[in-house]
């Protein structure tokens, strides 16, 4: 069986025999749409809500895209920082860390008073990037200094400047590192978005965790599994785009994204 | 004949590391400009040590090396250690491009020059290949045309065949003779080979460990290219249980 069409087909038919299993089970029991809707039943509150779950999930998107993108900006250029002075790094670091273990939901209320419940997306795009920022300049501190040892020798026996030593061989040796801290900083900026949004609460925010919050409070449920749809599938659109741009930049030597003849 | 001039003075080298632990106690010798000398020793004889304060990338803690014929270490010093050391992000032509790279040379300018090295070490049709799609011994030829794109006056190799298979090791053993007679670079070649170094060098020195210093100074006149028949031969046989014997006495210490 040709292994990469396997890798689609296969998931693709246990969630439909999933959905398949559910629907039966649904009708069969006759459990209220208000504990659990059929699928059938969530597709059309889906439809029936397109235009207002849409524009919510533009809102979801570009504020966690926004995150990122910042994240990704901030984590490498810090890491760049840390790498090039020991005492920034001793400095600072211990502060990174305690941002990153903070937990989002906690710090959410106060970022969100500070800047103003009338910028509340402003609120939400800071809170996505704090979750987001840090794996990103963890695992780019860590790519710097990766760097083959020989190598190095080698740059420096040629005189190599430090800006060279940081442009043609401490970013190349730490781009795989850098990709491995964007996927997961793709999900954890997704995350950080929805739980500031469902901490903004009432009104002020428009995401797709606020479409949800409005859904359960007026129980309707199948247009909550709808948002929540959506959400997932936002997700698994972010892990398949940042996987592509690693196997697009990775394909010619990194072990990880070389494809083997068996 | 004449001997040819002294290029690198080595006095009284000493190299003590962090640990307490000696790798070099008091090292003298002199390597003359266009030879082929090969360090050869036990693990932990310091051999690697020398090569690299040779080349400047460590600080001998007592003594000195100097370079008479030049009065400062030349700038451009070919190093090839024992993994070809390649970038793997890098296409071989990039890969070999490098030390004039970073002497801010640009590309265009550099690419003849690119190609006459790879030419040197046959591998003219890979130069846009990625180092993973090369072979150990491939790697090791783009490694030495990276050394020698800058056609240094010395060539430094740590251990470079160590990790390959002996008949591709003999194929590269041979063709750096070829390059060294044709080029005449000095080379400083490390090995824990002692038929490597008797087969390649003009001169072998012996080193020992614990302390590491140098056991026995041991010349080699066999003609080059050397081949099969100097394989072969008594003569051979003769210095290689030379250098062995210095090598067990040292040990016996």
């Amino acid at each position: 069986m040709n292994s990469r069409f396997a890798r689609i087909l296969v998931p693709l038919l246990v969630g439909i025999a999933f959905l398949a299993l559910w629907e039966g089970l649904v009708r069969a029991s006759g459990v209220k749409p208000f504990v659990l809707p059929a699928p059938t039943v969530i597709a059309g509150s889906l439809i029936q809500n397109f235009g207002s779950l849409m524009a919510s999930l533009w809102v979801t998107f570009r504020v966690t895209l926004a995150a990122f993108l910042l994240a990704v900006v901030g984590g490498v250029g810090l890491a760049i920082v840390f790498s090039q002075n020991r005492l920034i790094e001793t400095a600072l670091f211990p502060y990174a860390v305690a941002l990153q273990v903070t937990p989002v939901v906690s710090i959410a209320p106060l970022i969100i008073i500070w800047v103003g419940y009338d910028r509340v997306e402003i609120a939400v795009l800071i809170l996505a990037w704090i979750v987001a920022f840090f794996p990103i300049l963890s695992n780019t501190t860590l790519g710097l200094r990766s760097a083959d040892h020989n190598l190095r020798d080698l740059f420096r026996l040629y005189g190599a400047s430090r800006r060279q030593v940081l442009t043609e061989l401490q970013l190349p040796s730490a781009l795989p590192y850098i990709l491995a801290g964007m996927k997961i900083s793709g999900g954890l900026a997704l995350i950080g978005a929805v739980v500031a949004e469902f901490v903004a609460g009432s009104g002020a925010a428009t995401g797709l965790a606020w479409r949800i919050v409005e859904a359960g409070n007026r129980l309707d449920i199948p247009r909550m599994f709808a948002a929540l749809f959506l959400l997932s599938t936002l997700g698994i659109c972010i892990f398949f785009a940042l996987t592509l741009l690693e196997r697009r930049l990775l394909r010619h030597w990194h072990e990880s994204a070389v494809r083997r003849e068996v | 004949m004449t001997e040819p001039a002294p290029l690198i003075d080595l006095a009284g080298i000493g190299k003590t590391y962090g640990s307490g632990t000696v790798a070099l106690a008091g090292v003298d010798a002199t390597i003359r400009e266009g030879g082929f000398v090969s360090l050869v020793g036990p693990s932990g004889c310091g051999k690697s040590t020398l090569l690299r304060i040779v080349a400047g990338l460590i600080a001998p803690d007592k003594g000195g090396l100097s370079w008479p014929a030049s009065g400062t270490r030349p700038s451009d010093i070919g190093f090839v250690f024992q993994d070809a050391t390649l970038m793997p992000w890098a296409r071989v032509a990039e890969n070999v491009w490098l030390p004039l790279k970073l002497k801010g040379i640009a590309k265009e300018e550099a690419m003849p020059r690119v190609r006459e090295a790879l030419a040197r070490v046959g591998l003219s049709d890979f130069a846009d290949a990625f180092p993973r799609e090369l072979s150990g011994g491939m790697k090791m030829r783009v490694s030495i045309a990276r050394a020698l794109v800058t056609e240094p006056p010395v060539l430094l190799m740590d251990e470079p065949f160590a990790a390959l298979d002996e008949f591709t090791r003999e194929k590269l053993d041979d063709d750096l003779i070829a390059l060294w007679q044709d080029q005449r670079f000095t080379t400083v070649f490390v090995t824990h080979s002692i038929y490597e170094s008797v087969y390649l060098s003009e001169r072998v020195l012996v080193m020992g460990a614990r302390p590491g210093r140098i056991l026995a100074d041991i010349a080699i006149d066999a003609p080059f290219p050397r081949g099969r028949a100097f394989r072969e031969s008594q003569a051979y046989v003769e210095t290689c249980a030379k250098v062995s014997a210095a090598l067990r006495e040292g040990a016996a210490i």
